[in-house]
């Protein structure tokens, strides 16, 4: 029990950082902890995510960080997708599934190297207020 | 008129965004944030923190489907759940507060590491 409590803080803080619901971690600390099959821990993972994202979102929406429409158009319209993505997860067997998601989350790993790496080099970093201006959202 | 199309092409992305983000979120059991964040960021021009909220926020919606959906198949252990995301709230709030303060290019050195070994682990279970 301590370790479910010990992964879901861990995984919070990471999921605060990034923007993600934490479900990176969630999923092998519930399989490799807690020793849930994968598609346990993935569905386990995706109930524990709701609560963490809420929190965060508001968390973020008073450093005014959430445009609400666009969060709200995503999630609505995401419904055929999330209904494709289950069936096609149950379709799967657990050790596809599995070895899935750990190809995922090396290739997530590698991408966050490269750009940490990127952002060495002066001129290329991509700045978190550039953007193309006709894109901007004027408040 | 042209401002129009700019906006339905701007609705026909986040669209796709979110059918993208729920395809991904389903199969894999995460939130969706990885394919939000980064299309938000090179398709709308959205700032790296605003990207985060709004993915927030729309994973809300996302997850909590796809939860549903996956507790239909049997496969959700409802109580480990609870112990590991009402914990992981308070997480986020000092990630949240850490987000203000710290350079991203250590937080993803910092996740990536604890993703290889992750996957390391899962493949030799």
């Amino acid at each position: 029990m301590i370790w479910l409590v010990l992964i879901g803080v861990a995984a919070g803080v990471l999921g605060g950082l990034l923007g993600v619901g934490g479900g990176m971690l969630f999923v092998p600390g519930l399989v490799i902890v807690v020793g849930l099959t994968q598609h346990e821990a993935e569905a386990t993972s995706l109930l524990a995510i709701v609560p963490v994202a809420l929190v965060g979102a508001l968390s973020q929406n008073r450093y005014g960080n959430v445009r609400r429409d666009d969060a709200m158009l995503m999630g609505v319209l995401s419904i055929a997708g999330v209904a494709g993505g289950v069936a096609l997860a149950n379709a799967l067997s657990g050790a596809v599934l599995r070895d899935a998601f750990a190809a995922l989350i090396l290739l997530i790993a590698a991408q966050l190297v490269r750009k940490a790496l990127r952002a060495d080099v002066p001129g290329t970093a991509k700045s978190p207020d550039r953007g193309d201006p006709r894109e901007q959202h004027v408040p | 008129m042209a401002v129009a199309v700019a906006e339905s092409h701007r609705t026909l992305k986040l669209v796709a965004i979110g059918t993208a983000a729920g395809l991904f979120s389903g199969l894999f059991g995460v939130g969706g944030g990885t394919v939000i964040v980064p299309l938000l960021v090179f398709w709308l021009g959205y700032g790296e923190r605003e990207a985060t909220g709004t993915s927030l926020a729309a994973i809300v919606f996302i997850a909590g489907v796809a939860a549903a959906v996956q507790g239909a198949y049997g496969n959700v252990h409802v109580l480990d759940g609870l112990l590991v995301g009402l914990p992981a709230v308070g997480g986020v709030l000092v990630g949240t507060w850490l987000q203000q303060r710290m350079h991203v290019r250590a937080i993803s050195l910092l996740f990536a590491a604890v993703l290889v070994a992750s996957a390391i682990e899962l493949v030799l279970e």
